[in-house]
């Protein structure tokens, strides 16, 4: 396999988008991303679309996109791996450049969720894990899912809904600095612990909203990377695993074992030891659907042993000049999860802080060159970690 | 949460508003009720009910209107499938056999739903949990109890089949045991 790295990105804003089409809301991402990298629609060999769907009305997307977009009669397809299909995209169109067969490739994620009304949207989301045992049968809904890896949580290691109330405070502090971001407001522990339960013991500002938006990634080989730009961010590891789709047949509810899988597939991929990940990684961008997510993910990446999360969260050592700077863009708890687009976006979030262009307030101090993105799809059904880099790759 | 009826005429009424506007601009360009952004209001609905094949497991579910609970195993790999399933992966084959469940479990845990999706927007709030069974398997279902401060992790709890109402259909909850 070559070497690929990311030379353009894009991104539009999230939130409630009834302004935009799916195909526009995509465009304003893609002409984004093709001009920071400095090439037009004639450069891309290969696009993949991320788009989940069924809340909004167009049911082929991502021909819809290459059309409005300009991109010709280039190939193109879907890709879905729920809410882990930006990063589903993202490895598509990486081995697409990796393998040779496409110099330049896209990938695109988009979503229209607010197309359906929001007990639509709620409807479809619950059927996002085993519709017709869990479903069908036990209205299952997104938040029930992982309030039961919360309940099991905060059963084994004492955690208390305040430490998860400490990452949506967190998240939403970040979220204020993000112009991009759907929700801008800052709010306290006792906002999170005065909104109502949805899933107890998941209250109202432990889950992320129902968004609208898309984000964009242009990824280039080696040689068109140098040509393009001085800084490319070189994708050095993608890890992806999955679990099953019923919940039931996990042996326990206190991590996403798909997580832990992705995590060291791309930490070897990319040379990092994985119990000294905080210390190699600038920041990393979490999967942070609900708060008890974000929570599980700083013990499945290894960023502390098991049980200790929540201290993490308790005692703010994921904002900047903590341990390890956590969803420095308000994460998908504030910025918002714009199903599909969500992967791409965190990929965009990643770029822009090796980058450092990043408003100062939530630009990471970039040390080692290092970020990490965690994407997960439902409730750890599927897992992407993938790990960029200003450094190249020493050998391919 | 609304009640399904007042959801139901909330859209009703929003319809006929859609309805009314369009009888006087030829349009169904209504202004979205959160950002008053110009809205095509889509004028095909789609209604989805979907068929399930169960063929294959069929004495599950005759089994739930006996009041019986069943998994499927694979004697050669000694498997448990829950839910049940026709075919093994392990061996290749589909040589399963069905086994009576025997009902006892420990809590792992548990949520309750408070806010439900449309199409359970009838019930009042329910309790989801998962349990490990004596047998080793674990399993997913509501859990019926009077008073929610009696659940715990890792408490016992016993399978039960009863009919779900209203919808009237067989099904399995867990209960204290």
């Amino acid at each position: 396999m070559g070497t690929a790295a990311v030379v353009g990105v894009g991104h539009t804003q999230f939130g409630q988008r009834s302004d935009m089409t799916l195909a526009e809301l995509a465009w304003h991402a893609i002409k984004e991303a093709l001009q920071d990298a400095g090439i037009t629609q004639r450069d891309v060999d290969y696009v993949v679309t991320s788009n989940v769907g069924g809340w909004s009305s167009e049911p082929l997307p991502a021909i819809l996109v290459n059309e409005y977009s300009g991109l010709g009669d280039v190939g193109v397809m879907r890709v879905e791996a729920a809410c882990a299909s930006g990063s589903a995209a993202i490895r598509a169109a990486y081995n697409a450049v990796a393998s040779r067969e496409a110099e330049i490739a896209l990938a695109v994620g988009v979503e229209k969720m607010t197309e359906s009304p929001t007990l639509q949207a709620v409807e479809l989301l619950g059927r996002a894990g085993n519709f017709f045992w869990e479903f069908e049968q036990f209205g299952l809904t997104f938040p029930a899912y992982y309030a039961l890896y919360a309940t099991a949580y905060i059963n084994q290691y004492g955690a208390k809904e305040e430490d998860l109330a400490a990452v949506a405070v967190k998240n939403h502090f970040y979220g204020s600095l993000n112009s991009l971001a759907h929700f801008q407001k800052k709010i306290s522990i006792e906002d999170v612990m005065s909104s109502r339960y949805i899933a107890w013991p998941l209250k109202l500002y432990d889950c992320s909203p129902i968004t609208d938006g898309a984000a964009a990634v242009v990824i280039a080989s080696e040689d068109m990377a140098r040509k393009l730009t001085d800084t490319p961010v070189w994708i050095r590891g993608i890890g992806v695993a999955s679990d099953t789709s019923n919940l039931s047949r996990r042996q326990n509810f206190l991590g996403l074992a798909s997580t832990v899988k992705a995590a060291d597939e791309a930490y070897r991929k990319a040379g990092i030891d994985k119990t000294e990940a905080v210390r190699r990684l600038d920041l990393a961008e979490v999967h942070d659907c609900f708060t008890i997510a974000e929570i599980l993910a700083y013990e499945d990446l290894g960023f502390v042993g098991r049980g200790e999360g929540y201290a993490l969260a308790r005692e703010g050592e994921t904002y900047k000049g903590g341990l390890i700077p956590v969803n420095l863009d308000g994460g998908l708890k504030a910025k918002g999860h714009p199903i599909g687009a969500t992967g791409v976006s965190m990929a965009v979030e990643a770029v822009k802080q090796l980058r450092q262009q990043n408003a100062k307030a939530r630009q990471a101090d970039i040390k080692n060159g290092y970020a990490l993105t965690h994407n997960v799809g439902g409730t750890g059904h599927y897992a992407y970690v993938t790990i960029y880099s200003l450094n190249r790759p020493t050998q391919s | 949460m609304e009640s399904k009826e007042k959801i139901e005429k909330m859209v009703a009424d929003w319809l006929k508003m859609v309805e009314e506007l369009m009888k006087e601009s030829g349009l169904p360009i209504v202004p979205d009720p959160k950002t008053s952004d110009p809205v095509w209001v889509d004028v095909r609905e789609l209604r989805l009910r979907y068929l399930i094949p169960v063929k294959r497991i069929r004495k599950f579910f005759e089994g739930l209107a006996e009041g019986k609970l069943y998994v499927t195993k694979c004697p050669a790999k000694n498997i448990y499938y829950f839910p049940p399933q026709a075919d093994c992966p392990a061996c290749m084959d589909e040589n399963i056999v069905w086994d009576e469940i025997s009902g006892n479990g420990k809590l792992l845990t548990y949520t309750v739903v408070n806010v439900k999706p449309y199409s359970f927007a009838h019930h009042s709030n329910y309790v989801i949990a998962i349990a490990r069974m004596s047998e080793g398997f674990n399993i997913l279902s509501w859990m019926s109890v009077d008073d929610l401060s009696k659940i715990h992790v890792g408490m016992d709890v016993k399978l039960v089949v009863k009919r779900r109402e209203p919808e009237g259909f067989f099904t399995y909850y867990l209960e204290p045991a």
